[in-house]
């Protein structure tokens, strides 16, 4: 059955990784691109990355952190549910080349869509500096999947519980005073690390790319909700994107449009938690 | 012609918006004055004829509306459909047909709504237009049937023509609610596959005249419901939910495979379904789905929105409605920019949706103004304040980033443009402010780039248009394009017009296959 959880595993406390039956979305997605899903007929439609597909199996992976009521939902979904709608792949792919040293922030969960990416760099004949950043050891994600694919893994912890003590762009910035400079970054995650890697890179001229997760109602080009800045031009994330040239992308911006619900969402998230814990105790 | 709209405009408001009757009171009176009528209603005079009162439109109460979703033209009573079809002269040379983009018979489906044959009268209309409900609301009929109508010129005013699309909308919807829609007849299996891309108006029509040629049709949609634009645009209160649903349902009983959360360009390719899916023919219907912004200072701040987003979180997504999750910004004081059906629909959105203030801003004046003569005055008397020859420099916001006001500059006509309409000059050091906290965006759409960036051998023009001849047929062999996606944004009926032709356009190049094929096999 089309859209059905084959796999669930909870990866961190609010983290969930699932595998769904999805054929059409695994033949053709290529690193990069993300689906979009609606958990129910009353529920949000959602953009989320895509972290793996199997196109044999037919299965794709997300992984997700539950940060408002549509995660949160999709978190009490069990192995054999389906998911109402799922739609992909959507933005366009990753340009995968032969470049030389390319270097892949991964923040967080976005870890996750980064691990496609780097692998296919690292098939390209690349070699593939990771870098990794959480803000403890519990929230660090696909350790093993990313040490195979890594000619230098780096880990970095706000907290200093595993790796490194501190944020991704001391890593980032001593790399690129390496000779010679690397000649790509990646970089994905909270909008707040994609800026300052920006900010990192920009002085070194290393070219850096970046990937946009907006909010979006279609994820095909008609709603505009996704719009960003970049170089002064407006974008569309779905259609455009999801990938940037960090150094053109008017993150202040960004991270405020990604706000434009928050009383809204804190109130339905607040109201899920609730209820959740009201059937909990019934 | 442009001043006759506007006088005529006057007379509109009598008759639309300044009207103090209520839908009861003009459903009696139409029974009485039916009742009058009716013992000589086959051998009516002309000048008799022309002499009954145009029957309008029953709406619901504007302070009412102005709190629900609901539909606001309530629809005739049978009375005053048959009363409004008297009206009509039945022209030999029929002007109406040549103002209608799918060539209805309408002085025919009229006059069996006069005699109140309405099985007959939807008969009628069927034969060209699998859509009538729809139509009959959202049709711009006083730019096309009704604007050449004899009756309207006759009383010097364009919208005292018959009300073809009202009668449209009544025999339509009298077949639906007493149960009596069929599907349309479907030829023996061919053999042959057909893929519809797009769900909407042109994508609908196609599906509809291929399937009844026997041919297998598989409709591919992006969103998670088919409608296209009548799903995600238009809103409930304009066009129900169910009439659209209905329509889709007729496809699926006919045989169509609806297929949603398919994006072609995406999930599969153009070339992937010639090639690896093997279908015989393509029609691209995807529509103008890119929202066109005015690139000015502040367009990025929180509360400017596209009107794609605005009402389709509200229609598609049922925003306003408490138990669905999808969000939507809660506005007090809104600007729509825009003079359109879209921006109509925004505005009247958003008094719905609990908005204190809803200012409509526009570069021209009402005469200008491209949405339906209805919809305006509908706007109007929902309490939306019209700026006319107004524009928007800039948005301002506040120390959060979001909507705070907008800098307005005003505008006088000047010379015709290229359109043919007076360009709208401004006036400078006019610029005045406006407290808002939300701005909806409604200037039109692009094309949406999704086909083209994966195929680049499909021709378009210089703002992507795809590229397709009279018969819809695209730069690439068998594939064809209709609607939005070929004229830039326009209209539901438009878009159908152009279903029709590339329907008949793919009918008869499998027609001619399968010919060639047979003869190959005898040989």
């Amino acid at each position: 059955m089309s859209n059905q959880i084959l796999q669930k595993k909870q990866l961190s406390d609010d983290v969930f990784q699932m595998r769904l039956s999805a054929p059409l979305i695994a033949s053709e997605r290529q690193p990069g691109q993300f689906i979009m899903l609606q958990v129910d007929a009353l529920g949000e439609r959602i953009p989320l990355t895509i972290a793996d597909a199997d196109e044999k199996q037919g299965t794709i992976d997300i992984i997700y952190q539950v940060v408002g009521k549509t995660t949160s939902l999709l978190s009490r979904l069990n192995v054999g549910d389906a998911i109402l709608n799922l739609v992909g792949p959507l933005g366009k792919p990753t340009h995968i080349e032969q470049l030389g040293t390319v270097v892949c922030v991964g923040g967080g969960i976005g870890v996750a869509p980064m691990h496609p990416i780097a692998k296919a760099m690292k098939q390209k004949g690349n070699h593939v500096i990771i870098i990794v950043g959480a803000r403890n050891e519990k929230l660090l994600i696909l350790q093993d999947e990313m040490r195979a694919i890594a000619d230098e893994l780096i880990v970095c912890t706000d907290d200093g519980s595993a790796g490194r003590k501190g944020l991704v762009t001391q890593p980032l910035k001593e790399i690129c005073e390496r000779t010679p400079k690397p000649n790509l970054v990646l970089a994905i995650g909270p909008p707040i690390m994609m800026k300052f890697c920006a900010e990192t890179t920009r002085p070194f001229q290393v070219p850096t790319v970046v990937s946009l997760n907006t909010i979006m109602v279609d994820g095909t080009g008609m709603c505009g909700g996704c719009r960003v800045s970049v170089g002064k031009e407006i974008k569309f994330v779905c259609v455009d994107g999801p990938e940037f040239d960090g150094h053109l992308v008017d993150f202040d911006n960004m991270m405020n449009r990604l706000k434009t619900y928050i009383p809204h969402e804190r109130g339905a998230h607040d109201q899920c938690k609730l209820n959740a814990q009201i059937q909990k105790k019934i | 012609m442009q001043t006759q709209r506007a006088n005529s405009k006057k007379d509109l408001n009598k008759i639309l918006s300044m009207s103090e009757k209520t839908a009861q009171e003009l459903m009696s009176e139409a029974k009485e004055i039916f009742a009058k009528i009716l013992p000589r209603a086959s051998s009516l005079t002309p000048k008799e004829r022309i002499a009954i009162p145009a029957q309008e439109m029953p709406s619901q109460d504007p302070h009412e509306r102005r709190k629900n979703m609901s539909e606001v033209a309530i629809g005739y009573s049978p009375e005053q459909v048959r009363l409004e079809a008297m009206r009509c002269l039945q022209c030999k040379n029929a002007p109406c047909i040549k103002g209608c983009p799918v060539a209805i018979n309408i002085p025919g489906f009229i006059q069996a709504a006069a005699e109140g044959d309405f099985q007959k009268s939807i008969n009628i209309i069927k034969q060209n237009n699998v859509l009538p409900a729809i139509c009959g609301r959202v049709c711009p009929q006083e730019e096309q049937c009704q604007t050449n109508c004899t009756v309207g010129k006759a009383l010097k005013n364009k919208n005292l023509s018959v009300s073809i699309g009202r009668i449209e909308r009544f025999v339509a919807d009298w077949e639906r609610e007493n149960g009596k829609s069929e599907s349309p007849e479907v030829l023996p299996e061919t053999g042959k596959k057909v893929a519809i891309i797009g769900g909407g108006p042109a994508g609908i029509t196609v599906a509809a005249d291929v399937r009844r040629q026997g041919h297998a049709v598989t409709m591919l949609e992006a969103f998670h419901k088919p409608g296209g634009v009548m799903v995600y645009g238009i809103p409930e209160f304009r066009l129900p939910k169910k009439i659209v649903e209905q329509e889709i349902n007729t496809l699926k009983n006919m045989g169509v495979n609806v297929e949603t959360n398919f994006v072609v360009g995406r999930t599969r390719t153009l070339n992937d379904l010639l090639g690896k899916d093997g279908f015989d023919a393509i029609f691209i219907g995807t529509g103008a789905g890119l929202p066109k912004f005015m690139n000015i200072e502040g367009e990025n701040l929180v509360g400017v929105f596209s009107a794609n987003e605005y009402l389709t979180r509200s229609n598609l997504m049922r925003a306003f409605d408490p138990q669905a999750h999808t969000p939507i910004y809660p506005s007090q004081k809104v600007a729509v920019l825009g003079g359109g059906n879209v921006a109509m629909d925004a505005a009247r959105t958003a008094v719905r949706l609990g908005a204190k203030e809803v200012h409509l801003i526009y570069r021209r004046t009402e005469v200008e103004m491209p949405a339906r003569i209805e919809e305006v005055a509908h706007a109007k008397e929902e309490g939306i304040i019209f700026h006319l020859l107004t524009n928007v420099k800039r948005v301002l916001g506040n120390n959060d980033g979001r909507v705070q006001a907008v800098e307005c500059l005003k505008y006088e006509l000047g010379e015709p443009d290229a359109s043919g309409r007076r360009r709208p000059v401004e006036i400078k050091g006019s610029e005045f402010m406006m407290d808002l906290d939300t701005v909806i965006v409604a200037i039109g759409n692009e094309c949406n780039p999704l086909i083209k960036q994966t195929t680049p051998e499909l021709s378009v023009n210089k703002w992507g248009n795809i590229i397709a001849d009279d018969n819809g047929l695209t730069s690439m062999k068998k594939v064809y394009a209709g609607g939005d996606i070929v004229l830039g944004a326009a209209t539901v009926i438009l878009a159908m017009g152009q279903g029709r032709k590339a329907a008949e356009s793919i009918n008869a190049e499998l027609k001619r296959n399968s010919s060639n094929d047979s003869q190959k096999q005898a040989s």
